[in-house]
C-alpha cells in the first residue's frame, strides 16, 4: 500500500506525522508492504497511491504551501472522485474545502475537495475533544484551530461532539467526509487512540483496489485505554 | 523597599512552608496584587540591573550557570527553583531580601515563562536579556510557534543594555531587528549545527545556517573517553567539565558564557563559575535508592525530549528506563507532541535490554507511542510512586535508572524520590 504524506515539512507541528507512523506500522504489523511518499512544494503527487495524509501547520506554512496546494486544485479533485483515500487534519483539511476567509476578511481559495467555507476568528478552540461516529466508534484527539468550519450539503460530519468545539462551536458538529474523502480537527494524532478508525481507512483504501478487506486483528488494549483515560480528561 | 511588602512576602512563605507548601509563586501573588509597583522599585536599586532569561528550552539550567559564573564577582539574586511567572521572581525577591527591606544584591537573574516574561518587561525594563530559542512547546498556550517568537521579540525589544542571542535558532537571530540594544550572538560551530535541528529541520527543511560571530560557540562535545566540550571565546579555545549532560547543556553553557561576557568578566573567571554549575532542580540530578542510581530528567517538547534521550548515550547507559508523562496545565493538556519524538533508539544495542515502563496521567499514551515506534513496555503504571519502586526493585544494586518526566511529575517525583532515597 502506498501513502503519500503531503508537506510533512510545512505541516508538523501538532503531531499529525503520528497518523502516518499509526497507518504504516498498522500495515507493517500484518505483514502488508507500505511506502511512504512525501510530497512537498513543487513534488509530483503520485497517482497510484491508496491514502493521502495531510496535518495541521502555522498559518505561515499555509501561506508558504497555499499557491503550490491550490495549483493541485483538478488533481486533488480527481482523486477524490477516483476514491482515494484521505484523511486530512485541521488546516489541510481547511484548504481542502472551498475557501478560508482570514480574520482579517482575506479570502484564501481552497481547492474545493470539501464542500465546507472556513471563516477564522480571533479566539481559538482548543482542548481534548472526542467524537462519536457511526462508521469508526469514538474517536480521540485533541483540538486546536481559530478557524470555523461550516459544512455545505455535499458532506456529511464526521461525528459529534459533546466535550469539544468542533467544526465551528455552534452546532456540536466535527469533521466532514465524502467518498473517501474525510477532514476534521482532531489532532492527537488522532489514529493513536481511534485504532477501529485507522482500520477503517485501511479498508476503504483495500476495497478500492478490490482486495480482501479483512484485516488481522491487533492487541489495541493500550489504545483503547489511553482513549478511556484521554476521554475523561480535563479539557 | 516598601518594608510592608516584603513583611506581608515574607510571612506568607513563612506559612505556606509551615503547611509544607513549597511557597515557589503564592507569596509573590500575594505582593504583585496589594503592591503592584514593589517589583519595579525592588530591582531599581540594582545596581547592574536585571538580566531575563527566556525561551522554550533551557531557561532553567542556563539561568543556573549565569548565576554561578556571575556568583563570581557579584552578590546574585536568582529564582533557580523553575517557578518563572513573575510571582516566582517577587518570591524570590521578598524571601532573600532582608526583613529590614534591605535587598543585599548587585544583580538579579530570572528565567521567564515566554508568556510571562512581556508581562516582567513591561513592569522591570532588564539591563540584559538571553534569548535562546523557539520551539513547538505548549501550543495549547501559545496556538503556534510564530506566536511564541512575537513574545520574545517584546523582551528584546525592552532590553535596555544588550541582548544575546541565539544565532543558530532563526526565528531568535532575527530579533536583532526587534531592539535598539546592543546585541551579541552565541553559537554552536558548522560542525556540530546538524545536532541541533528546530522543529522544521526535523522534517528535513533545510538547515539554518547564520553568518554572524559568536562571542561564544561551542567547538566540541564529550566523546568517548573524553570527557569535556570545548567552548570558544576571548580568541581561545578552552576544554570544560560540565556537571550537566547532553549537547543541549553544551549549548547552553555558550550562551551563559556569551551573557557573561557582556559583564566584561575576564575569561578565567568565566571558566572557574562555568566548573562550578550543579544541575538544575530535576535537570538530570542523580538520587540513591537502595544503592541504584536514579536520574531525573525533565522532558517538556519534542526538541527537548530529543536533546535529553541523547543523555542515554553516555557511558553509564541504563538498566531502567521509565517515562512519566503527565497532562495537567503546566506539562501541556496535548500530549500529541510525543509524536514528534523518535524513540526507536530505545532499542539500540547498548540499552535495549532495560526494563521500560510508562507512568503518570498519559502513561497508556506513551505506552501506545512506544509501541508505534515497535519499542515494548514492560510496565505501564499511572501511579509514579509505584511505577519508581517497580523500576527500583527491578535492576540489580549498582544499577541505572532514568526517569523521563514532564513538569509536575517531576515535582511530585522529587518528593517521593527524597523520601524514599536520597540526593546524590
Amino acid at each position: 500500500m502506498k501513502l503519500i504524506h503531503l508537506y510533512p515539512r510545512e505541516m508538523n507541528i501538532y503531531g499529525d506525522t503520528g497518523n502516518v507512523v499509526v497507518l504504516a506500522r498498522r500495515l507493517k504489523w500484518r505483514g502488508l508492504p507500505v511506502e511512504i511518499a512525501a510530497v512537498s512544494v513543487g513534488d509530483p503527487l503520485p497517482h497510484d497511491a491508496d491514502i493521502l495524509l495531510g496535518g495541521g501547520g502555522q498559518d505561515a506554512a499555509q501561506g508558504e504551501i497555499g499557491a503550490d496546494f491550490a495549483g493541485r486544485g483538478a488533481e486533488l479533485r480527481a482523486m477524490a472522485d477516483d476514491g482515494l483515500v484521505m484523511l486530512t487534519i485541521c488546516g489541510t483539511y481547511q484548504m481542502l474545502g472551498h475557501e478560508f476567509i482570514t480574520h482579517e476578511g482575506r479570502r484564501i481559495p481552497g481547492v474545493g475537495v470539501l464542500d465546507i467555507v472556513t471563516t477564522g476568528q480571533a479566539e481559538r478552540l482548543i482542548g481534548n475533544n472526542y467524537v462519536d461516529t457511526d462508521d469508526a466508534g469514538r474517536l480521540v484527539g485533541y483540538e486546536n484551530h481559530s478557524g470555523l468550519t461550516d459544512l455545505g450539503p455535499g458532506v456529511r460530519p464526521l461525528g459529534s461532539t459533546q466535550l469539544g468545539r468542533g467544526n465551528n462551536g455552534r452546532d456540536q458538529t466535527e469533521g466532514a467526509v465524502r467518498d473517501n474523502v474525510i477532514g476534521t480537527y482532531l489532532h492527537g494524532p488522532v489514529l493513536a487512540k481511534s485504532p477501529q478508525f485507522a482500520d477503517d481507512l485501511l479498508r476503504r483504501a483495500l476495497s478500492r483496489r478490490g482486495r480482501d478487506t479483512d484485516l488481522e486483528p491487533l492487541d489495541d488494549s493500550l489504545a483503547e485505554q489511553a482513549a478511556r483515560v484521554a476521554a475523561g480528561r480535563p479539557r | 523597599m516598601n518594608l510592608l511588602a516584603v513583611w506581608l512576602g515574607k510571612l506568607t512563605l513563612m506559612a505556606l512552608r509551615a503547611l509544607g507548601r513549597r511557597g515557589n509563586a503564592l507569596p509573590g501573588l500575594v505582593v504583585e496584587k496589594v503592591f503592584p509597583s514593589f517589583l519595579a522599585r525592588a530591582m531599581a536599586r540594582l545596581p547592574e540591573g536585571v538580566v531575563v532569561i527566556t525561551g522554550t528550552n533551557g531557561k532553567t539550567t542556563t539561568t543556573k550557570m549565569i548565576a554561578t559564573i556571575l556568583g563570581e564577582r557579584y552578590r546574585v539574586l536568582t529564582n533557580d527553583t523553575g517557578s518563572n511567572f513573575v510571582r516566582g521572581a517577587i518570591t524570590a525577591t521578598v524571601e532573600h531580601a532582608t526583613w529590614s527591606g534591605e535587598l543585599p544584591y548587585d544583580v538579579a537573574v530570572f528565567e521567564l515563562d515566554e508568556a510571562w516574561a512581556v508581562r516582567f518587561v513591561a513592569l522591570v525594563p532588564p539591563r540584559r536579556a538571553l534569548l535562546l530559542n523557539v520551539m513547538r512547546d505548549q501550543l495549547d498556550r501559545f496556538g503556534e510557534i510564530d506566536t511564541t517568537a512575537g513574545l520574545l521579540g517584546a523582551v528584546a525589544a525592552a532590553t535596555t543594555g544588550h541582548v544575546v542571542l541565539n544565532r543558530d535558532d532563526e526565528r531568535v537571530a532575527a530579533l536583532a531587528g526587534r531592539t535598539t540594544a546592543q546585541v551579541s550572538y552565541y553559537g554552536v560551530a558548522p560542525e556540530l549545527r546538524a545536532l541541533f535541528p528546530n522543529d522544521e529541520e526535523l522534517y528535513g527543511g533545510p538547515v539554518f545556517m547564520s553568518e554572524h560571530p559568536a562571542s561564544a560557540e561551542l567547538r566540541g562535545l564529550p566523546a568517548g573517553e573524553q570527557p569535556y566540550i570545548t567552548l570558544r571565546f576571548g580568541g581561545a579555545d578552552h576544554e570544560v567539565l560540565l556537571r550537566a549532560d547532553g549537547p543541549h547543556n553544551a549549548q547552553n553553557a555558550a550562551g551563559a558564557v556569551a551573557l557573561a561576557l557582556t559583564f566584561g568578566m575576564d575569561t578565567e573567571t568565566v571558566l572557574h563559575g562555568l566548573r562550578n554549575v550543579s544541575p538544575a532542580f530535576g535537570r538530570g540530578q542523580s538520587f540513591d535508592i537502595d544503592g541504584r542510581r536514579l536520574v531525573l530528567q525533565l522532558v517538556k517538547n519534542p526538541a527537548g525530549f530529543r536533546q535529553t534521550l541523547r543523555t542515554l548515550d553516555g557511558v553509564t547507559g541504563a538498566d531502567a528506563i521509565v517515562v512519566a508523562i503527565n497532562d495537567d496545565y503546566a506539562d501541556g493538556r496535548d500530549v500529541s507532541w510525543l509524536w514528534d519524538v523518535d524513540f526507536t533508539g530505545l532499542v539500540a544495542p547498548a540499552i535495549g535490554d532495560a526494563r521500560r515502563s510508562t507512568s503518570g496521567t498519559r502513561a497508556a499514551d506513551m505506552a501506545v507511542r512506544l509501541r508505534y515506534d515497535d519499542v515494548s513496555v514492560d510496565e505501564v503504571e499511572p501511579d509514579l510512586e509505584k511505577a519508581v519502586r517497580s523500576a527500583v526493585e527491578a535492576v540489580p544494586e549498582g544499577g541505572h535508572v532514568v526517569v523521563f518526566s514532564t513538569y509536575t511529575a517531576m515535582w511530585a517525583l522529587h518528593a517521593i524520590l527524597l523520601r524514599i532515597g536520597q540526593a546524590a
